[in-house]
């Protein structure tokens, strides 16, 4: 696979553009009875281009985070900066890739990578040799006419994934986006990510309980604990890329789960049978 | 269409045919056998005899009939619709229009009919008036359903894109809303024939209805069963008109796929 054929060098602005600063960041829900802290004092600055796995276990508010940053949510105290502006609303140059793949049941799947061109009212003729190319680098050439409900699980994440990359974001927020995948599929599209994310420019934002996922992936990890949701520990994650999948059973690798995993235990999120003595 | 699905759709019209004339051959030789009055019970045979003596008579009325069905139904569909964004849109429409909708509803709206036929009269537009106020709520209420039945992953696409709300009605809501617009607009054509035909009994001049409650006064069983005939072919025919409509409109959904 050849980064060229995307033609989207690591560019020079994008070392600040897609630069996120978090100060003090803090959320309050309201529920029936008070309220729940779903982020305590988040502070967290992150470099253009640079890739963070966001981890932690369910509820320790690290969607919450996420869709702060993407101005689809908005932190109760602090802020949020993006290449040194604050946000307001949406980014112009983010991608967002969910969970699940929210692809559109009456469109093709050239269409829907195309959507962003759609509702931002750009060229789309400008634009479909760039999403074609996308759908080739990762393995969907040949099925741009398909249905997405023709398509695998795997396949069909590919395409929200070549969605989110269309317009060249500075900024890709991904959560949780091979949550659903099973285990080889989720391999397959770590490898894919990594050598989308040496192409391109982008800052990533990547959402995941899965601790090895986290390390294989991440220039740093931002390690969460709940109640109240915070960032207990950044990890850098010192590892040669590109990355094989057999990194993961390097000394060094191992060490680095383990010591996540001690602190995950310290805070009582995984009780191994040492933890309980 | 793909060849196997052709062949499908002939193996089901065919089913149905079959049906339909084992059914009337049944009936036939009941009548045969027990040889009922006319007036009573007139066997399949005597109304085709009574249809191909005057079928551009049959076809005069049926036509009023089918003309005051499908405006009513098209009225019924575009309005349902606007009313159905207006609603989900609106907290105040919401409040207002839907919980009018929800209690005019539940009156038998064929009991509507005469105070149609006193505001606009025997013609054409009493007809289209009864035919759309019983098949609106179909149409209003299940729009609303698919309207509201978006993934919220998807809205927030499209808010991470910074789509406009008329974009997300356009590109998202509308779209996924069809399939269940369609089951409205299947209810709905059904019912905007039952109205057509009970604003024909309250009073008119033309129309299927008109053909029956004649007859009916004139003891013209055989006349009363050819326009029931029609009436069955024509609401079957509209039925699967729309179905085929879905089919063209949206063979993306679960229920459409081969």
């Amino acid at each position: 696979m050849s980064g060229a054929a995307l033609n989207t060098p690591r560019s020079a602005d994008g070392q600040n553009g897609g630069s996120v600063r978090i100060q003090g960041g803090g959320k309050i829900y309201p529920v029936r009875n008070g309220s729940v802290t779903a982020l305590k004092d988040v502070n967290v600055s992150v470099a253009g281009g640079e890739f963070i796995s966001i981890l932690g276990p369910s509820g320790c508010g690290k969607s919450t985070l996420l869709r702060c940053v993407a101005g689809l949510d908005q932190l109760t105290t602090g802020s949020v900066t993006l290449g040194g502006k604050p946000i307001d609303g949406p980014p112009l140059d983010m991608g967002f890739v969910f969970q699940r793949d929210v692809l559109l049941d009456w469109l093709n799947v050239i269409d829907n990578v195309l959507l962003p061109c759609q509702i931002k009212k750009l060229s789309i003729a400008a634009w479909e040799p760039k999403a074609r190319a996308l759908l080739g680098f990762i393995g969907l050439k040949g099925f741009e006419l398909r249905r997405p409900w023709e398509l695998s699980g795997g396949m069909r994440q590919r395409v929200a994934i070549c969605r989110a990359l269309l317009l060249n974001p500075s900024l890709l927020l991904m959560d949780e986006p091979f949550g659903a995948l099973d285990a080889m599929t989720r391999d397959e599209l770590n490898l894919e990510l990594q050598d989308i994310w040496l192409a391109n420019a982008a800052t990533v934002l990547f959402v995941t309980h899965s601790i090895s996922e986290a390390i294989f992936l991440a220039d740093r990890v931002l390690v969460m604990s709940r109640s109240p949701g915070r960032i207990v520990e950044i990890i850098d994650v010192v590892l040669p890329r590109p990355r094989p999948l057999s990194v993961r059973e390097a000394p060094e690798f191992i060490q680095y789960v383990s010591h996540i995993r001690r602190l995950f235990e310290g805070f009582g999120i995984l009780r191994g049978t040492h933890a309980r003595e | 269409m793909h060849e196997s699905s052709a062949l499908a759709a002939g193996k089901r019209t065919l089913s149905v045919l079959l049906v339909v004339a084992g059914f009337l051959a049944t009936w036939q030789i009941i009548v045969l056998i027990t040889k009922p009055p006319e007036y009573l019970l007139p066997s399949p045979m005597a109304i085709g005899k009574e249809l191909a003596i005057a079928p551009g008579w049959y076809f005069y009325h049926a036509l009023r009939t089918i003309g005051a069905t499908l405006l009513g139904f098209l009225a019924a569909l575009l309005i349902g619709c606007v009313a159905a964004v207006g609603i989900v849109y609106s907290r105040v429409l919401e409040n207002t229009l839907y919980t009018l909708l929800v209690a005019l509803n539940s009156i038998p709206k064929i009991a509507l009919a005469p105070l149609f036929i006193i505001w606009l009269g025997t013609g054409l537009t009493s007809k289209v008036a009864v035919s759309f106020t019983i098949a609106v709520f179909a149409i209003v209420v299940d729009t609303v359903l698919g309207l509201r039945s978006v993934d919220p992953d998807a809205v927030d696409l499209f808010r991470s894109l910074r789509g406009t709300a008329l974009q997300t009605l356009v590109r998202l809501r509308f779209p996924n809303a069809l399939p269940y617009l369609f089951a409205g607009m299947k209810v709905a054509i059904s019912l905007a024939l039952v109205g057509a035909i009970a604003g024909e009994f309250v009073a008119s001049q033309a129309g299927l209805g008109y053909v029956i409650l004649a007859a009916e006064g004139s003891f013209e069983t055989t006349r009363v069963f050819a326009a029931i005939f029609l009436l069955g072919v024509l609401g079957t025919i509209l039925f699967f008109a729309v179905e085929l409509l879905e089919r063209i409109v949206c063979p993306w959904h679960v229920s459409q796929r081969k």
